[in-house]
């Protein structure tokens, strides 16, 4: 007689266990005669947002006959940064990855070209925005695929009811729900905004701009200089602040726009404009419409009277702050060409369509093409209040991400320590001369530029 | 009889096999052995990690040049990162000289208060400390919170102006240190209060009896014979706080203007969110050779101290 387990009940007892932890993985089956692929993407604070990439990837997986894997991991506490720095480190991990905006760039060396994917899909849809071309393509060579989901733009939401009572701006007949610009459109422009900034303040309901280290900060801040013509390198990553006229314009501008902001936005986060927004303190902030629809939920009398504008425009033109994702195949994946399969079907229309549905609108294409989802017209209350959220042919507008054309080693560095906020902060909080601040810049980005 | 260098008598065999067996006998071996696993550990978790960021160090941000000590001397050059040094043992010196002083204050409450009522504030007191501090400086930071600050709330009812408690300067340099001070406090506390309770209480009958006030007891009985707790405790520390990342990354973020980071906050920033992992390291080694430095005096310090009491 046998005692104790015998080698079959333990095989037994280890399948059990295999099978309970498979169930518990976020896994997505096919037969996969295809082989094993797994992806880590963003986790979207859209809530259900994943499940657009879970239903797309069952639906591909199947089709091909692969075992794919997806798994979403959060931006806080940077943890998705923290493992794309890991795996690149290693050598070893996912299969695919979702890349923050200056990523390609940094791990350019040890990501798959895609050159052939966004070649078809180019064919199909047109051009990919510049600023996504920009990011992406790096060393000649497309390094990954600039994604939908978590893309965002940071046009203005803004209080309509605010804005008109306060400032006299109707901003729904400027900016209405329709491809044209309404009257007054054109007088959207920076001094415009100054002077509605001072209006809202003195109401007790001031602009919501943040102005710390975070992204939303740096992106709106990135907006309003790309719109002054203001840069601080050039494409080489050599500074062009000696002399540099519209650097000296938009400081003076920012300055001034300070003094009517909240007096501690030097110290805001990502969420404090939101939190500004949703709790009917504040009459304008620069963001994607997660602020209004968490006030759909949770202030709905602040949401129906929220509306989605471009950002004002400035001398050299308007800008629109622009966030994207890029999702990057590792030289090192082992099955780098069901990868690139499965992105190519990510990017599709019907794809980006049903992910930006699933989002409520949040998600932007990368395609100036696909523009015209129908969920932007239709999302409501007020219906058509994120009907100007993408940026449409109408607005005359381009996008802008902070600190380009500087090469992406050095504009991820200027971008993470917020030079462009800072330098705002030394003048308007730290009391420094435009001249001291603007010289602690040049210095700063010397700096950063050894070594690299 | 094993003479202290083996552990049994050798037998005659070959000249070969017998000295491996002898080596292998040898107390010193065996020892070797058992530790070896202590030893594989330390050389994986703490040699090799810190050998390696030492490397990382010494390259150019791609990693594929060695460029020597070039990143200290550029971060060096960089006046954020001279602002980050000032911040960071101003932050630690700080909040290391308040949680002692507050440490001491609460152990001595604790220890002349009566044994029972003594293990409920004890309890209670070394809260902060179990509490995981990345949670703790959560609920710290919707106190301080810019715009939605219940101390700010409560400041108003008394008709106290806000504070912009994390948007200017000096007042987030000094919440920072008030949380790291809520927090390691308790610490000190309990270390002392262990200190206290070792101190023979004849010595105090003694002095007593010498006509010795409060403070004359504390001078010349309590603190010199708590010397050396004292010492370890600063030590450590100081060397805990050096490192603190979470209480500023969840605070403040650095900001405003990189006025409130600390050496691991502002190492995480410039290493992993900007990419330039050489940089980083850098920044996070550098405050190794100082701090080596002082634990050297302060544990020979010790050491002189614990060799003239025996």
């Amino acid at each position: 007689m046998t005692k104790g387990i015998s080698r079959r009940s333990a095989m037994r007892a280890g399948a059990g266990v295999l099978a309970a932890g498979a169930i518990g993985a976020p896994m997505v089956h096919a037969q996969g005669s295809a082989g094993n692929l797994r992806f880590a993407f963003w986790d979207h604070w859209v809530p259900g947002s994943n499940d657009a990439l879970r239903q797309l990837g069952a639906r591909w997986a199947e089709r091909n006959r692969v075992n794919l894997t997806l798994d979403f991991i959060n931006t806080t506490g940077n943890q998705l940064q923290l493992t794309a720095a890991a795996q690149a480190q290693s050598r070893s991990g996912h299969d695919g990855i979702s890349l923050a905006p200056w990523d390609p760039g940094a791990y350019a060396d040890q990501l798959e070209p895609v050159d052939d994917v966004i070649g078809r899909l180019v064919q199909k849809y047109g051009p990919i925005n510049p600023v996504g071309e920009f990011l992406a393509k790096r060393q000649g060579a497309w390094r990954g695929v600039p994604a939908t989901s978590g893309t965002q733009n940071k046009p203005a939401l803004c209080r309509f009811d605010l804005l008109q009572q306060h400032a006299g701006i109707d901003v729904r007949a400027m900016w209405p729900a329709r491809g044209e610009k309404g009257p007054g459109a054109d007088t959207w422009n920076w001094d415009t905004f100054l002077a509605a900034a001072e209006k809202c303040h003195a109401a007790g309901f001031p602009f919501g701009l943040p102005m710390g280290s975070l992204t939303d900060a740096v992106d709106w801040v990135g907006g309003l200089f790309a719109s002054y013509g203001a840069r601080i390198t050039n494409e080489r990553g050599e500074p062009t602040i000696r002399g540099n006229q519209q650097l000296r314009q938009v400081m003076d501008y920012a300055v001034r726009l300070s003094r009517f902001l909240p007096n501690d936005v030097w110290a805001w986060d990502d969420a404090s404009n939101n939190r500004a927004l949703i709790s009917g303190r504040s009459a304008l902030i620069f963001n994607p419409p997660s602020a209004w629809a968490v006030a759909k939920r949770d202030a709905p009398q602040v949401a129906e009277n929220c509306w989605t504008i471009p950002m004002p425009a400035g001398p050299q033109g308007r800008f629109v702050a622009y966030l994207p994702w890029t999702t990057g195949i590792w030289a090192f994946g082992r099955n780098k060409n069901a990868a690139k399969a499965f992105l190519e079907f990510l990017s599709e229309r019907e794809s980006a369509e049903f992910t930006t549905n699933f989002s409520g609108g949040y998600d932007i294409p990368p395609f100036l093409s696909m523009a015209d989802f129908r969920v932007w017209e239709t999302e409501g209350p007020p219906v058509g209040t994120i009907f100007n959220y993408p940026l449409k042919p109408h607005h005359d507008a381009r996008y802008s991400i902070a600190f380009s054309p500087a090469p992406p080693e050095l504009a991820s560095q200027m971008y993470i320590q917020a030079l462009n906020t800072k330098v705002i902060a030394r003048v308007a909080q730290g009391g420094e001369t435009i001249d001291a601040a603007l010289g602690w810049l040049e210095r700063e980005i010397n700096n950063m530029r050894r070594g690299l | 009889m094993a003479d202290g260098a083996t552990l049994a008598m050798p037998r005659a065999e070959a000249p070969g096999g017998a000295s491996l067996k002898r080596f292998a006998r040898r107390r010193s071996t065996i020892a070797f052995l058992m530790t070896l696993p202590l030893i594989a550990v330390i050389g994986g978790l703490v040699a090799w990690p810190a050998g390696y960021a030492i490397w990382l160090s010494m390259l150019n941000r791609r990693m594929t040049q060695f460029i020597g000590l070039g990143n200290f001397e550029i971060l060096l050059d960089s006046e954020t990162f001279r602002m980050v040094i000032f911040q960071s043992v101003f932050f630690a010196v700080t909040a290391v000289i308040l949680k002692a002083l507050i440490g001491f204050w609460l152990a001595h409450m604790l220890h002349h208060l009566p044994a029972k009522g003594q293990k409920k504030w004890r309890g209670m007191l070394l809260v902060p400390w179990v509490i995981p501090p990345a949670l703790s400086t959560l609920g710290w930071w919707w106190m301080f919170e810019p715009t939605y600050s219940s101390i700010n709330w409560v400041l108003a009812i008394f008709a106290v102006p806000a504070v912009p408690w994390l948007g200017e300067p000096w007042w987030a340099r000094i919440s920072v240190i008030i949380v790291n001070v809520w927090y390691g406090a308790p610490f000190f506390m309990i270390m002392y209060l262990a200190a206290l309770k070792s101190v023979p209480e004849q010595l105090y009958e003694a002095a007593a009896i010498d006509g010795a006030t409060g403070w004359q007891k504390l001078r010349y009985v309590t603190l010199p014979m708590m010397r050396n707790i004292i010492s370890i405790t600063v030590l450590f520390s100081l060397i805990v706080t050096f490192a603190n990342y979470d209480i500023v990354r969840v605070l403040t973020n650095g900001g405003p203007r990189d006025l409130t980071h600390v050496f691991a906050s502002y190492a995480f920033q410039v290493g992993v969110l900007a990419g330039n992992i050489p940089r980083g390291a850098a920044v996070s080694l550098f405050m190794f050779p100082i701090l080596a430095v002082i634990a050297f005096f302060v544990l020979r310090g010790v050491n002189r101290r614990t060799k003239e009491e025996l």
